[in-house]
């Protein structure tokens, strides 16, 4: 569960691990800020790399989630560092997310009522 | 139905099918929501990149059952009977619970599966859905004419083949059976399972190719 890449995907011999779709988003959003220049791919590494040591100082088990938890855990530090978006920010647009999704009714899409955003 | 509570009908579909997504899930919406929307990351970039590795997102538990189902003939039986309950046994259950029929591809019959109303789709055993089944010109245009719609996907079918469109819902989804492609015998579970795409086990894909993978 280490890639020699810090922004590639983990690997398992037959191919990149991704269980969950939002593992595959988190990985997105991180490339994607690193090429708008946000941060750079060696903080990213550094941060990751904390974050990662910090789960193995915890025990966390030594899985696909850890590694995608470390990433939104990095994801998240970094943004509110590096970006006009602060901690608060997300914590209030998640909370807003879980709003939207209790309120929707199968078959429409989810959206953020109009004072959310 | 005589009596239609349409409150009712929306609490039921809510409960199946809008599912809160997971914490983690719902940090990641936080992310990329905002940063998409003060315009730091163009949505098409997330897109693209989330689509080149589309086939890795998930688990390929179908391609296994297929495989399976192609090697063992009680299996296969078991699998056309309640698909459901063996992937339930077989611990491959996702965390709603949603019964999953599964449609058998022969030299008369081609499947296809779609979900007009929304995008239900077996993420437990097929893994991401392709960002084509969820599309309004797909759900819209499989029904109507599923057979040029398959034309557009490389699928061409001889006139006697009919094609049966499986619409998916909250309470049942599908997963279709390809045929085995010549060319295979001998071949092990993990080898065969190699060969079964996604596409194919929706639908949109017919003839595998013993030739693509894992053939050297």
């Amino acid at each position: 569960m280490n890639p020699p890449d810090p922004l590639a995907p983990p690997e398992n011999g037959n191919g990149p691990v991704f269980d969950e779709p939002w593992h595959a988003q988190v990985l997105a959003l991180a490339d994607a800020l690193v090429r708008a220049e946000f941060f750079t791919a060696r903080q990213w590494a550094e941060a990751l790399g904390a974050a990662r040591a910090r789960a193995e100082a915890r025990a966390a088990p030594d899985t696909a989630e850890t590694y995608y938890l470390c990433a939104i855990e990095t994801l998240e530090g970094l943004v509110a560092r590096e970006t006009a978006i602060s901690l608060e920010a997300l914590g209030a647009r998640r909370r807003a997310w879980e709003r939207a999704y209790l309120a929707t009714p199968h078959g429409q899409p989810v959206m953020l009522g109009a004072g959310e955003k | 139905m005589s009596t239609f509570d349409s409150d009712e009908a929306a609490r039921i579909h809510q409960e199946l099918h809008h599912a809160l997504p997971s914490e983690p899930a719902l940090r990641v919406k936080a992310l990329e929501s905002l940063v998409v929307e003060r315009g730091m990351v163009a949505s098409e970039t997330l897109d693209n990149w989330i689509e080149a590795y589309s086939e890795h997102i998930g688990p390929r538990r179908g391609a296994e059952m297929v495989a399976r189902s192609w090697l063992d003939p009680d299996f296969r039986a078991r699998l056309l009977d309640d698909a459901g309950a063996l992937a339930q046994e077989l611990g491959f259950q996702g965390h709603a619970s949603v019964h999953l029929k599964a449609v058998e591809n022969s030299a008369q019959v081609h499947n296809v599966v779609v979900c007009t109303l929304c995008s239900c789709y077996p993420f437990s055993i097929l893994g991401m859905s392709p960002s084509w089944y969820k599309s309004a010109a797909y759900r819209a245009r499989i029904v109507r004419e599923p057979r040029r719609v398959l034309a557009e996907f490389g699928v061409s079918l001889p006139e006697g083949v009919g094609v049966r469109v499986w619409d998916s819902t909250a309470e049942l989804r599908y997963l279709v059976v390809p045929q085995r492609p010549a060319g295979t015998e001998g071949w092990s579970l993990e080898r065969l399972a190699a060969l079964v795409t996604r596409n194919s086990m929706i639908g949109t894909e017919r003839d595998l190719s013993p030739h693509v993978k894992g053939a050297a």
